[in-house]
């Protein structure tokens, strides 16, 4: 082999003076200056490819075709239209969450045409509804519902027990979403006396079994079925509650308003209950879901609630 | 006239030195016959390997597939699924162990025969040879003009090392798709864009790699090259020159009159070594091997194949480059070379080795075709039913890995079996390959519910002879 000229001759110069000063010639390595050259072809094919020049008020257009982007939008008048935009970022985010919903689409479509029993009993299916009822959930439900779907006592009922103000079946749940639900009860505090009150507050927390005192209930339990209070109108004369109103069971262990679980000792207890009879509710509002949400998406809903969160059974 | 490197005095780094291209002679001996042997063996276990078929119900009848589509692995009957990512770190591991230990042992052996690097370079300059001639030839062609004979010689070598390069990199997409289909696809335009890159890519690095940096990719890219220098030891068998014999009193000498046989010439003080440059121009890194151990080197024995030659032809003993251990070659009282693996860092790798491959085999043969696993949903920790009983929720899922559809029963144990809710499921039944998870809730009585802290779920395959999956569950009770 030759003998390495870099590591034995001096640099060159490039051959000219002035004033005596002379300058060296050290070229760029040749990868480099190939690299440099690389670069030129990119930019025409570049060029070739994707909008680049503008020409007056217009561009030229690539040959790719990627200077438009075309995605399915939603009016403020709920009709879905198709857009065609010059090709930007926001606009490739649409079009790709149409391809996702397309994608999506077949599932919703087979949990709409199947019965609620078929549904439950497809394992695979239930799957989907699992994740895509927790994002739906997760969306629109969560802020009064919270997140696992537990609720908030004195604000938005449990979804996850047994208990089902507003009935606990498919249809039931389903009705609840799509039209809605408003829950009342009146105050007490005009009708009846403070007195009165404590009876009725004792005689409540003995149909759960909480402390109380036994003969204050008695007669508490007498006022609850009398005309004077009236309690059975909606609560039932067992106190059972009723489904078509609302109106709580106030047998079973489950506290939807009066927090009872959460106070100590039996004063605390009672005094909750009271509070509940004084002033009476009118927070219980479920807004309504049908024509914000897909008919799909609230089938599917109702199936999470029912099977995925809760004791519909 | 062959300049070695350390003639020029001063070594400057390669990156700033004018690219001499190698140009390396065809030699004959047992290291090329070894080197010859192990191309093929590669060769056609990486060519051929996509095209064996397999039966296989559940997937591609492909031996081996590497489906990241389906995140499952196949290998032969073995099915690798993401969650046995362990395996890798143990496979990385025993890697790593094996070159630790033969780099102790035998210095650079996986650079020198194994790496793909030296195989495809190998081919390569074979493909030179075939269209371009040997090495004066090839030599002539390189100082020639561009005339028509040098551009078809030229044109024809790298032509044929695109082409492999392309089959390289076409090969390399059939371990991730199904081969039969992909080909057709692929030529057709119709396979998937991952299908084209991956080939592009490989063809593209391929040929720059192995027809055009070469050796650069050894001695300026690669990093283990580098690294297993510090493994050898002055016990561990590298490719040597014998200075004492070679050189001799009065230095290497080439064959005058009167130095022509080998009692003339130790008469005079010159060695066994005639200088007639074949170690070097054999040489794919373009070393000179008597200037001792270097970082170039890759082991691959070629020059001792050409001083063997040499040293039959000439009438002096086999062995002046040899595979020798430093200490040996520097001793005064040599003996036959021989591997000295009683060392703890030899025996230390072995054990390593050792270890790690048993664990590995253990675990593949041990694994479950069962897979579950149970997690709590804790939004909200627990649920207090109307009746006073508490529920938990949990999402149990299971994987099914045998190549069948399965059905499974799932149980409890530590509580009584009718806490259990699966739902509506008549029952549970998982695909091949497929995982699924189940929502499902637990219910106790408040009292048993306040004193229990944990119990078992326990997934029954019914598959003959599979174990059943007990796993450990937490409680929350009030």
């Amino acid at each position: 082999m030759s003998q390495d000229k870099a590591t034995t001759t001096a640099p060159k110069t490039m051959g000219h003076s002035w004033d005596g000063i002379e300058e060296y010639n050290n070229p760029l390595p040749t990868w480099w200056i190939w690299g440099f050259y690389i670069t030129f072809i990119f930019t025409v094919v570049y060029w070739l490819l994707y909008p680049a020049w503008p020409i007056g008020g217009n561009y030229t257009k690539g040959l790719t075709g990627l200077h438009t982007i075309t995605y399915t939008a939603k009016t403020v008048d709920g009709k879905e239209v198709e857009k065609t935009t010059h090709w930007n970022m926001r606009s490739k985010f649409l079009h790709e969450m149409n391809e996702m919903e397309a994608i999506q689409k077949q599932w919703f479509d087979k949990v709409a045409s199947m019965s609620y029993d078929d549904v439950a009993k497809d394992a695979e299916l239930m799957q989907f509804v699992n994740s895509a009822g927790k994002t739906l959930f997760s969306d629109n439900c969560a802020p009064c519902h919270q997140a696992g779907g537990q609720g908030k006592i004195g604000f938005a009922p449990n979804l996850t027990d047994d208990h089902w103000q507003f009935g606990g079946t498919y249809d039931e749940i389903h009705q609840t979403i799509e039209h809605g639900r408003r829950g009342f009860m009146p105050a007490f505090k005009e009708v009846l006396e403070d007195q009165q009150i404590t009876q009725l507050a004792n005689y409540v927390l003995s149909l759960s079994g909480e402390p109380h005192d036994a003969s204050l209930a008695t007669v508490g339990a007498q006022l609850f079925k009398s005309e004077e209070a009236g309690c059975y109108y909606c609560h039932g004369a067992d106190a059972k509650g009723n489904t078509q109103m609302g109106s709580a069971n106030l047998t079973d262990k489950i506290w939807l308003w009066a927090d009872v679980d959460g106070k100590a000792g039996q004063e605390a207890k009672l005094a909750e209950v009271k509070r509940v009879i004084t002033s009476g509710l009118d927070r219980g509002v479920m807004p309504t879901w049908g024509g914000r949400l897909k008919p799909e998406q609230i089938k599917l809903l109702t199936v999470y609630v029912h099977d995925s969160l809760g004791g519909g059974r | 006239m062959e300049a070695s490197s350390s003639t020029n005095g001063v070594k400057k780094s390669p990156l700033l030195n004018r690219h001499i291209p190698i140009v390396t002679r065809s030699v004959k001996g047992k290291f090329r016959t070894f080197k010859t042997a192990v191309m093929l063996i590669a060769y056609s276990v990486y060519f051929l390997l996509p095209w064996m078929p397999w039966d296989r119900h559940n997937g591609a009848s492909q031996a081996l597939l590497f489906d990241l589509e389906s995140r499952r692995f196949f290998i032969f009957n073995l099915v690798v699924y993401p969650q046995d990512i362990f395996w890798l770190a143990m496979l990385l591991f025993i890697a790593a162990a094996l070159l630790f230990f033969t780099t102790g042992l035998i210095g650079r052996a996986w650079c020198g025969y194994f790496c793909f690097q030296t195989l495809w370079t190998d081919l390569f300059i074979m493909i030179e040879r075939m269209v371009q001639g040997e090495r004066p030839a090839r030599l002539r062609l390189l100082k020639q003009p561009w005339n028509t004979e040098k551009i078809l010689k030229m044109g024809a070598s790298h032509g044929l090392m695109i082409l492999v390069s392309f089959w390289t990199g076409v090969t390399f997409a059939c371990y991730f798709t199904y081969a039969p289909d992909f080909l057709p696809k692929l030529f057709a335009g119709t396979a998937a864009e991952a299908g084209y890159i991956t080939v592009v890519v490989l063809t593209i690095t391929t040929y720059v790699a192995a027809g055009l940096s070469r050796e650069h990719i050894c001695t300026l890219a690669c990093p283990y090259a580098r690294f297993q220098s510090v493994m050898y030891e002055p016990d561990t068998l590298a490719v040597a020159y014998d200075v004492r014999r070679g050189e001799g009193t009065a230095g290497r000498k080439v064959p005058s009159k009167g130095l022509r046989t080998r009692e003339e010439r130790q008469a005079a003080g010159h060695g066994d070594c005639i200088d007639c440059g074949f170690c070097v121009q054999v040489c794919p890194t373009g070393i000179d091997i008597r200037d001792g151990l270097q970082y170039q080197c890759i082991s691959c024995g070629l020059c001792i194949d050409a001083c063997n030659n040499i040293m039959d032809s000439i009438g002096s003993p086999r062995g002046l480059i040899r595979y020798d251990s430093e200490q040996n070659i520097a001793s005064p009282t040599p003996h036959k070379p021989h591997l000295d693996w009683k060392r703890p860092k030899v025996l230390g790798y072995a054990a390593a080795l050792l270890i790690a491959s048993l664990i590995l085999g253990y675990n593949i043969g041990s694994r479950n075709d069962t897979d579950a696993n149970v997690q709590q949903i804790r939004q909200p920790l627990f649920i207090v039913l109307s009746d006073g009983s508490v529920r938990n929720r949990y999402q149990v899922n299971i994987a099914n890995r045998t190549d069948d559809d399965q059905r499974y029963e799932l149980k409890v144990q530590g509580i009584p079996a009718k806490s259990l809710d699966i739902g509506n499921i008549p029952e549970i039944r998982v695909r091949a390959g497929k995982t699924l998870s189940l929502n499902v809730k637990v219910d106790l009585p408040a009292d048993m519910a306040r004193n229990t802290k944990e119990f078992f779920f326990v997934i029954i395959p019914t598959i003959a002879d599979a174990e059943p999956v007990v796993i450990k569950t937490h409680f929350n009770g009030q």
